[in-house]
């Protein structure tokens, strides 16, 4: 059902142009005839201007004026004040994102295979309860997340400063995300799999392992790669839980700055701005490179 | 294996219920104290006087109005770059700029903090005095951050009006402006609503980037130019040295935010409700 209705909608705009063909003169007659029209269509495209200027703008200004300041003694592997090096804080950001996602995934794509395919079309009580909560996880701020972890995990648990308080706060910061794309993935394979794999005597768990969690990986996988651009992009819930030290961490219970911490850290104290340029340009290109992974992934899947 | 899909299925129940107990719990008592009167009303924020004060007034003001700036900043712009890209965008440049608009949603705060640093806050030092850091800079670089969710949740609306509708009014005579203003936008509006809605949202939970360009001053606003703190900025600012009574206030701080968020969410979902009807 849900592909046939995906199939006609992208044919509907081809068969549209067909019928709709303007000519660029008629278009301007057309516009003559009402300048309202004009005006507004004006505005709209200025409107378009300005947004993707915004964003060349910002992209183009951080890396003009960061490449420049990237010098390998940023990247050295102990952190001083000389050197304010960003290579501790490259590996904190890596570690957290290891650990947030050993703890979100399991729990997201549980969830969502629960939601697909065990609760049933039935929309029972317990089914919508956990929708309002993930969606009320998701609209939840940074900083109310990096309260609750210092309250929960630094003081209640009596954790401290550490990777293991940042990571768990991130990972049910998360949490909804993965669990939302994971469950679009789940819900995009064609029900003909499922009754072909039972058909063949498999289990349902041999069905959900085998046959529709291989077919919906790369809606799977967008969703976590989006999960890691948040994770390193994060800064308020991160403050108060992994703590602002500025160096490897020797286990999961010690304090560690992640990347984004760190850029903080160095444009708020002032005296390191060249730095804070090429650790922006450090962030953006993690951003960029995990933003075009995603949408690389997520071609291939309406490809297939 | 049924069970232990449902035993992940309730972390989400569970996690909510966490935040909100610990929230409440180490939050309300210090609202007590102080009084929700003088807590929500006070104008005066001053934690080391003695006696001290605590009266969020100023910074309930400061994150509506920084909010209220950003709306004013990134909707228009917003509504006006999903009809771009759902009316006239021609397929080949949209499969650029769709990205493009998730790029925006991607870059980190601090980043976007930084870029309001280091450009906006001088530009309007220059052209207006003052420090500038000031409730136009954080206006100006929220209703910047904004545009992503704007864009993206009412394209999806304005995509999901019957192509019929658009056919209908361009058979009537209608241009193809009058048709997407007249007949598209009313008929998406509720998704419209509910993308500004959750603009509001990520304005006012936004913590970093406010933090750089606004200039943080816990005192009445006083005027565009004029720097301003916001709720979420007064948690990270003094939570690090924060203790006893004024700990608590910062959480309760926490508290109101929530309850805004909360609300906001609630609003969200009926929007999205009513447009699927």
């Amino acid at each position: 059902m849900k592909e046939k209705t995906a199939i006609t909608k992208t044919q509907m705009p081809a068969a549209i142009k067909a019928v709709n063909n303007v000519s660029f003169g008629s278009k301007l007659r057309s516009y003559m005839k009402n300048p309202g029209s004009f005006i507004i269509m004006i505005l709209v495209m200025a409107a378009a201007l300005i947004t993707f200027a915004a964003l060349l703008f910002i992209i183009c200004y951080v890396l003009i004026k960061g490449v420049p300041n990237l010098s390998p003694s940023l990247f050295a592997w102990e952190y001083n004040t000389e050197n304010v090096s960003m290579l501790p804080s490259i590996i904190n950001t890596l570690i957290m994102t290891v650990v947030s996602l050993v703890i979100a995934i399991p729990l997201g794509l549980f969830t969502a295979i629960y939601l697909v395919e065990y609760s049933g079309k039935n929309n029972s009580r317990i089914v919508q309860i956990i929708r309002l909560t993930t969606e009320t996880l998701s609209g939840i701020p940074s900083i109310v997340y990096g309260l609750f972890g210092m309250l929960f995990f630094v003081t209640a648990l009596q954790w401290g400063y550490s990777i293991l308080a940042g990571a768990f706060t991130m990972s049910i910061m998360i949490l909804p995300l993965i669990m939302r794309t994971a469950e679009e993935a789940l819900l995009a394979v064609s029900d003909s799999y499922r009754e072909a794999s039972y058909g063949l005597g498999a289990g349902k768990l041999r069905t959900i392992f085998k046959i529709v969690l291989p077919s919906a990986m790369p809606g799977v996988a967008a969703g976590i790669i989006l999960a890691i651009g948040r994770i390193v992009g994060e800064t308020a819930a991160l403050m108060y839980t992994s703590g602002t030290v500025a160096e490897i961490p020797s286990n999961l219970m010690s304090s560690g700055r992640t990347l984004a911490l760190h850029m903080y850290a160095l444009s708020s104290e002032g005296l390191y701005e060249n730095q804070a340029y090429a650790t922006a340009v450090v962030l953006l290109v993690f951003v960029l490179l995990i933003n075009t992974l995603s949408s690389f992934i997520a071609r291939r899947l309406t490809k297939s | 294996m049924h069970a232990v899909f449902f035993i992940a299925a309730i972390a989400s129940i569970v996690a909510v219920f966490l935040i909100c107990l610990f929230l409440f719990v180490n939050g309300i008592p210090a609202i007590g104290k102080i009084g929700i009167f003088d807590f929500l009303l006070g104008t005066k924020w001053a934690p080391s006087n003695n006696p001290p004060s605590f009266g969020i007034f100023p910074m309930i003001l400061g994150s509506i109005y920084v909010t209220a700036g950003a709306i004013v900043i990134g909707v228009p712009i917003g509504i006006l770059t999903s009809v771009f890209m759902a009316k006239y965008c021609p397929r080949r440049i949209y499969k650029v700029l769709k990205p493009a608009t998730e790029l925006l949603a991607g870059i980190p705060s601090v980043v976007y903090g930084f870029f309001g640093l280091v450009v906006i806050v001088p530009v309007i030092r220059s052209l207006a005095g003052g420090t500038g850091s000031s409730i136009l800079a954080a206006s100006i670089l929220l209703g910047i951050m904004i545009l992503p969710t704007i864009i993206g949740v009412s394209e999806s609306a304005i995509r999901s009006v019957p192509e019929s509708y658009y056919e209908g009014s361009l058979a009537l005579g209608a241009t193809h402006e009058r048709t997407i203003f007249r007949v598209m936008l009313p008929a998406a509006r509720s998704g419209i609503m509910a993308g500004i809605v959750l603009g509001i949202g990520r304005a006012i939970g936004e913590t970093m980037a406010v933090i750089m360009v606004a200039g943080n001053q816990a005192r009445m606003p006083a005027g565009l130019l004029k720097g301003i703190r916001t709720l979420t900025a007064n948690i990270v600012i003094e939570m690090g040295y924060a203790a006893d009574l004024h700990r608590e206030a910062l959480i309760a701080t926490g508290v109101v935010l929530f309850i805004f968020i909360l609300i906001i969410n609630v609003t969200f979902s009926l929007l999205k409700r009513k447009e699927k009807n």
